[in-house]
C-alpha cells in the first residue's frame, strides 16, 4: 500500500502548490493521475517517489512511514520507486550511452555483475535494438530513449511505479508500445502504478481507477469505496 | 558584437552548396532565398587565424622553454660589466641588461619560472574552486550560505592585496607566489561552478539517479563533476595568463621570487634605470615575452570557451 497523507508541498514555503491533498494506491493497482498542465500533479509524483520533500504530511509504504527524502530515504526504500519523468532528454544523462543509461541503477546499487544480462534482457522487452544501445542520449528520437528511461526504471524490479506524463512526448504508437511494456511488467511483478497524465481517455483505458485533480485537491480520502487491497 | 558571432556561426558553417556563387546566397526553393550576412566570413577567417597564430605561439613558448635550458645553462652570476647595455646586435639578439647578461637567454628562463607559476597556481586555484563550488552547490542549504558567504568575504578585499598579504609572510621563492596566486583566485571558479552545480542538480537525470539508488558521493562523481569539468577546464586555461601576470606583478613590486631569478617581473622592474639611460631593450623584450605568450594562451582559451559555451562568454573573467 502506498499512501500519500495530507501532503503539502512545493518549491516556497509561502506558496505551496499541492496542499492537503491525500492518495492511496493499493499493491497491483493502478491508479491515473488526471489534471491541467501545472496543477501540481508532477510533484505530487515527485513525492510520492521519495524524490522531493513536502513541507507537511506523510508517505507511508506498506505500513512505513518514510523517514526522509531525496538521500535521506534508505536506498532499499528508494529503489523501490521506479520513476519515469515527462522529458526523457532531461532525465537522461547525456554522457551515458543508452546500455550504461540502463544498467546505472545496478552499478549503483553494486549489483554490477548483473548489469550486462539485464541490459540483454530488458532492452528488446522495451524495443530497443542492440545498435541503439551503444549510442548516446543526443544521437537517439525521444521515443528510443524514453524507452531506455523506462528500461532503467524497471531494472531494478520496483514494486511501485510512477509515470509522471510519460508519453506526453510520444506519438500513438510509442504510447501504446510503453504502455505495453508497463503492464507486461506489471502482470508479471504485482507492481502498483501511479500514472500522472493529462490525457484522459489513455488514463481511462490504462488504468484500474482514474483520479481528477480536482476532486483529489483539500480531501482526505479518495479511495472510492469497495476499492482496495481485494480490487487490484 | 560577441552575440553576432554566435548567432552567424552556423549559418557560416553550413556552406553553400557546389555550383552557388559564395556570398551570394542559394535558392533553398523557388521563391526562398538563403540570405548570407555580410561580414560573417571574414569573421569566421579571423577567427580561425587567430586560433593558428595563438597555437602556434604557444607551442613555440612551450618548446623554447622545454629545450633551450638543455642546451644552454643559464649562469646567474654571469656578470660582465664591460658588455653591459649593449644594443641588440647578432650575438645578443636581445642586446644584454644593465650587468651584462645576455637578455634572450634570460627572458627564456624567465618565461620558464612564469609558465612553470602560472600552469599551476591556475591548477591549484581552480581545482580549489572546482572543490568548494561543487561542495557548497551539491550540499545546498546551510554550507552553500556559509560557503558562500566566504567567498564574498574573500572577495571584498582587492586581490593583488591579499596576495601580496601572503607572500609577505613567507621567505621568497617560487612556492609563496604560487600559494598567494592560487588563495586568490579560485574565488570565481567556485562560483561558476557552483552555479553548474545547481543547475544540475535539479535536473530530472539526478532525480532519476537517486531512486536508482545512487549515493551522495556517486551522484557527486558520476553525474555532477563531469557536466562541470569543462567550464572548470576552461577557467584552468583562462587562470594561467592572469596567474602569469600575478607573478609579474608580484615580482616587480619586489615580493615575488628572489632578485637574481630570472623572472620577467624582475626583468621589467631591474630595467626602469636602464630606460632612463636610454636602454629600451631591457625593458621591452622582456616586457613582449610577457605579453604575447599570455595573449596568445588567452586566445587558445577564448576560442575553447565560444565552442563550449557560446552563449554565456560574459560569466568567466580574464
Amino acid at each position: 500500500m502506498l499512501e500519500l497523507r495530507d501532503i503539502t508541498a512545493g518549491y516556497e514555503r509561502r506558496r505551496p502548490v499541492v496542499s492537503g491533498v491525500s492518495l492511496t494506491v493499493a499493491p497491483g493497482e493502478s491508479v491515473g493521475l488526471l489534471g491541467p498542465s501545472g496543477c501540481g500533479k508532477s510533484t505530487l509524483a515527485r513525492v510520492a517517489a521519495l524524490l522531493h520533500r513536502p513541507d507537511a504530511g506523510t508517505v507511508t509504504v506498506d505500513g512505513v512511514a518514510a523517514p526522509g527524502w531525496r538521500h535521506r530515504a534508505p536506498r532499499a526504500l528508494r529503489t523501490s520507486f521506479g520513476v519515469v519523468f515527462q522529458q526523457p532528454r532531461l532525465s537522461a544523462d547525456p554522457r551515458l550511452r543508452l546500455a550504461d543509461l540502463i544498467a546505472e541503477p545496478l552499478r549503483a546499487t553494486g549489483r554490477r555483475a548483473q548489469a550486462s544480462a539485464a541490459v540483454a534482457e530488458l532492452a528488446p522487452a522495451v524495443g530497443l535494438t542492440a545498435d541503439l544501445l551503444t549510442r548516446r542520449p543526443h544521437e537517439v528520437s525521444d521515443g528510443q530513449l524514453q524507452r531506455a528511461c523506462l528500461a532503467r526504471a524497471l531494472v531494478l524490479e520496483p514494486r511501485w511505479l510512477i509515470c509522471d506524463e510519460m508519453t506526453a512526448m510520444l506519438d500513438a504508437s510509442t504510447t501504446a508500445a510503453l504502455v505495453a511494456v508497463v503492464e507486461a511488467y506489471r502482470a508479471r511483478t504485482g507492481a502498483g502504478l501511479l500514472a500522472v497524465g493529462h490525457d484522459r481517455t489513455l488514463l481511462e483505458r490504462w488504468c484500474d481507477r482514474t483520479v481528477r485533480w480536482s476532486d483529489l485537491a483539500g480531501t482526505e480520502r479518495v479511495t472510492a469505496p469497495g476499492e482496495g487491497p481485494a480490487a487490484a | 558584437m560577441a552575440d553576432s558571432h554566435t548567432s552567424t556561426r552556423q549559418e557560416a558553417t553550413a556552406a553553400p552548396g557546389p555550383g552557388t556563387a559564395p556570398g551570394t546566397g542559394a535558392a533553398l526553393a523557388p521563391g526562398v532565398t538563403w540570405h548570407r550576412r555580410p561580414g560573417t566570413g571574414h569573421r569566421r577567417r579571423t577567427r580561425t587565424v587567430r586560433v593558428w597564430v595563438s597555437a602556434g605561439l604557444v607551442a613555440a613558448v612551450v618548446l623554447a622553454v622545454l629545450v633551450v635550458p638543455l642546451l644552454v645553462p643559464l649562469d646567474n652570476q654571469s656578470v660582465d660589466l664591460a658588455r653591459k647595455l649593449q644594443a641588440p646586435s647578432l650575438s645578443h639578439p636581445f642586446g644584454t641588461d644593465e650587468v651584462g647578461r645576455d637578455l634572450l637567454l634570460r627572458c627564456v628562463y624567465g618565461l620558464r619560472v612564469s609558465l612553470l607559476v602560472g600552469v599551476v597556481a591556475a591548477l591549484v586555484a581552480v581545482g580549489l574552486g572546482t572543490a568548494v563550488g561543487a561542495l557548497a552547490g551539491a550540499l545546498g542549504g546551510w554550507a552553500d550560505r556559509a560557503v558562500m558567504r566566504l567567498v564574498d568575504l574573500f572577495s571584498s578585499v582587492p586581490h593583488l592585496l591579499l596576495g601580496i598579504f601572503i607572500v609577505a609572510m613567507f621567505r621568497p621563492g617560487v612556492w609563496p607566489v604560487i600559494l598567494s596566486v592560487a588563495l586568490t583566485h579560485w574565488l570565481s571558479t567556485a562560483r561558476i561552478v557552483r552555479a553548474e552545480v545547481l543547475s544540475l542538480r535539479s535536473r530530472p537525470h539526478i532525480d532519476a539517479a537517486i531512486s536508482g539508488g545512487a549515493s551522495r558521493w556517486r551522484v557527486a562523481v558520476r553525474h555532477l563533476l563531469p557536466g562541470v569539468l569543462p567550464q572548470a577546464g576552461l577557467a584552468a586555461v583562462l587562470m594561467v595568463p592572469h596567474a602569469i601576470w600575478h607573478e609579474s606583478a608580484l615580482s616587480f613590486l619586489g615580493l615575488g621570487l628572489p632578485a637574481h631569478e630570472a623572472s620577467l617581473g624582475i626583468m621589467v622592474n631591474a630595467a626602469r634605470g636602464s630606460l632612463l639611460a636610454g636602454a629600451w631593450w631591457p625593458t621591452l623584450f622582456p616586457g613582449l615575452f610577457l605579453i604575447v605568450p599570455t595573449l596568445a594562451l588567452a586566445g587558445l582559451a577564448g576560442a575553447w570557451r565560444e565552442r563550449i559555451n557560446p552563449r554565456r562568454r560574459s560569466e568567466l573573467m580574464l
